[in-house]
């Protein structure tokens, strides 16, 4: 079997005496989503954290394609092709949604001349083309911190794949949203998956969102994985409804 | 389309006014090269402080790094400098015209890229500092660089420098340092506009409103910030040897590193303007500079306490400056413009 895309191996993660993640071992294979689930405090953002470079880790490893990233910062890690978003949106706010596009155009591709050009005609283009996928063309102008929360989660994911990464990381897609716009954003992050070949790795808390999206599921509960597999196994894991409706 | 004419009308007309304006009042000519000076005051400081998020409060440094290095090469291009400071102007050198255009000359540019590279060495240290710890970092540099340049006996410690001074022959003293500053002024309006309006100016935007997230999109944030600073550092640079002839001596703490005064003027011109456009500085430079001539003019004695109300008045009524206020007030003309959007329903 060829080696996955991202390769998490025996991750510790502590904060003081509090032990956010310990020892996680989970991968993504190119080309899936998959799904991480668990309680509130479970440590499932923690884990992104260190995924992403945003804190180093204690122990374990951290692979993308191959490489060893867990000693690298956020912006190295970001320029290889994996980036996330983040829980409480964040955009530019005093910028325009196009604005917040051209910035995010992909950094693999900056050299120092770039740093003083015009933005290119085909990047505003693909700016504009990617808003109408997730809905804003109509807000394009307006600045990103007038729109609403919603909105604004649907900027962050356009920003994101403007980025054209090789694997996503999106924290609670879903979370603040009008229940009749999550199935458009279900939709969409699979059109994302299938059509733009972006990988996806999503922590969600609305049960049929990820069932309906996810391959394969990881479980959280207390910093430890506790169990994974296939949308239909996780739904009738004792032990995942056991730590979700807290009954140890 | 108008939007564009209209502004090549507007450089037109300034250009012309800024032009005439010596000639037509010859006696003001020194406070209007002053005027300048605090025009590129505020729009340097505004890359940073405006666009870019940064609140440098020692940007006074740039100024005061370029006013000595420039003076010291345009004396050690023709007599040993410590000799000539040593002799604390009781026995000024003189310099033939031509002397003094060429160490001018190469004194501006040396002095500009001198406090540019400074800039990218400290850049390296202090833009890893955010927000409050920026600004309380640099407040420290400008005193630093006062105290270091007042004990230094090479450009005279504590009792100063005299720059090398205007020599007869090449016409009025004022109105060759008011086209000097003036051509500076210009071609930083022009470079800041040019680097705004490309992915220089949204980048550093992205990291006023947001730097983690510029960092997570993988941004090279350092660069940028740090070429912020050097552009806003060298435009500060180049100015500093003209000013320093211009006023004909250079006091560590009132001249050159005059961090209570113009160090603090810069950055509340900025504010009054308006924070993070392009014609805030230059409209609260403006009126700062001509409020404060009035002061001093006609509330002599009273000037300092009108000029501490002026700052206060200023931080109460205008926190986002003039062109915030007009935008607010007026936004069909000076607002955020949403072109050919259908008139949809908001939500």
């Amino acid at each position: 079997m060829a080696e996955a895309l991202l390769e998490v191996t025996n991750v510790s993660k502590s904060f003081g005496g509090v032990i956010a993640n310990d020892d996680v071992s989970l991968s993504v294979p190119e080309g899936r989503i998959v799904g991480l689930i668990g309680p509130n405090g479970s440590g499932k953002t923690t884990l992104f954290n260190s995924i992403v470079g945003f804190h180093p880790i204690d122990s374990g490893s951290v692979k993308f394609e191959g490489r060893e990233v867990s000693r690298m910062r956020v912006p190295q890690i970001a320029r290889l092709g994996l980036l996330r978003t983040f829980q409480q949106t964040r955009v530019y706010g005093r910028m325009t949604c196009v604005q917040n596009m051209q910035i995010s155009t992909p950094p693999r591709e900056e050299g120092l001349r770039d740093m003083f050009a015009k933005a290119r005609s085909g990047a505003t283009e693909k700016a504009e083309a990617l808003l109408e996928f997730v809905g804003l063309y109509q807000k394009r102008l307006l600045f990103a911190g007038d729109l609403s929360f919603g909105q604004q989660k649907l900027l962050e994911f356009a920003m994101a794949l403007m980025n054209e990464p090789k694997l996503l990381l999106l924290d609670e897609p879903t979370a603040g949203i009008n229940p009749t716009l999550i199935n458009g954003i279900i939709d969409r992050l699979k059109r994302a998956n299938a059509d733009l070949g972006v990988t996806l790795l999503i922590i969600e808390h609305n049960m049929r969102a990820i069932m309906n999206l996810a391959e394969h599921i990881y479980c959280l509960a207390h910093g430890q994985l506790l169990a994974q597999g296939p949308p239909a196994e996780i739904k009738d894991n004792q032990r995942v409804i056991d730590a979700y409706l807290g009954a140890h | 389309m108008t939007r564009v004419r209209n502004d090549y009308v507007l450089y037109g007309a300034i250009g012309v006014a800024a032009i005439a304006a010596p000639f037509v009042f010859p006696s003001f000519q020194i406070q209007l090269s002053f005027l300048w000076l605090m025009i590129l005051f505020a729009m340097t400081w505004d890359i940073m402080g405006g666009q870019m998020g940064y609140n440098s409060f020692g940007n006074i440094l740039y100024f005061g790094v370029g006013m000595y290095v420039s003076a010291v090469v345009q004396v050690g291009l023709f007599y040993d400098v410590a000799a000539y400071t040593s002799a604390a102007g009781a026995n000024i050198q003189s310099f033939t015209p031509s002397q003094f255009l060429w160490g001018l000359a190469l004194g501006m540019p040396v002095a500009g890229l001198a406090a540019a590279v400074l800039a990218a060495v400290l850049g390296a240290g202090m833009l890893g500092l955010r927000g409050h710890y920026f600004a309380i970092g640099t407040l420290g540099l400008g005193i630093l660089a006062a105290e270091l340049a007042g004990a230094w006996d090479y450009i005279g410690a504590g009792s100063g420098m005299v720059p090398p001074l205007f020599p007869d022959g090449l016409g009025s003293r004022p109105r060759f340092f008011y086209f000097v500053l003036f051509g500076i002024v210009v071609a930083a309006f022009f470079t800041l506009r040019w680097l705004y309006s490309g992915r220089f100016g949204l980048a550093i935007n992205a990291i006023r409103d947001d730097e983690d997230k510029a960092e997570a999109m993988g941004l090279h944030t350092r660069r940028y910030k740090t070429v912020a600073w050097g552009v806003s550092a060298f435009f500060l640079g180049l100015a500093g040897g003209p000013v320093g002839a211009m006023i004909g001596f250079i006091d560590p703490r009132d001249t050159a590193f005059a961090g209570t005064t113009w160090g603090v003027f810069m950055v509340l011109m900025a504010i009054l303007g308006g924070k993070g456009t392009i014609w805030g500085p230059v409209i609260g430079a403006t009126i700062f500079h001509v409020t404060q001539e009035l002061f001093w003019t006609f509330l002599l004695g009273w000037q300092r306490v009108a000029m501490g109300a002026l700052i206060v008045l200023i931080v109460v009524f205008f926190p986002q400056g003039i062109m915030g206020w007009l935008r607010e007030r007026m936004p069909e003309r000076f607002g955020h413009r949403v072109e050919d959007s259908p008139a949809g329903p908001g939500d």
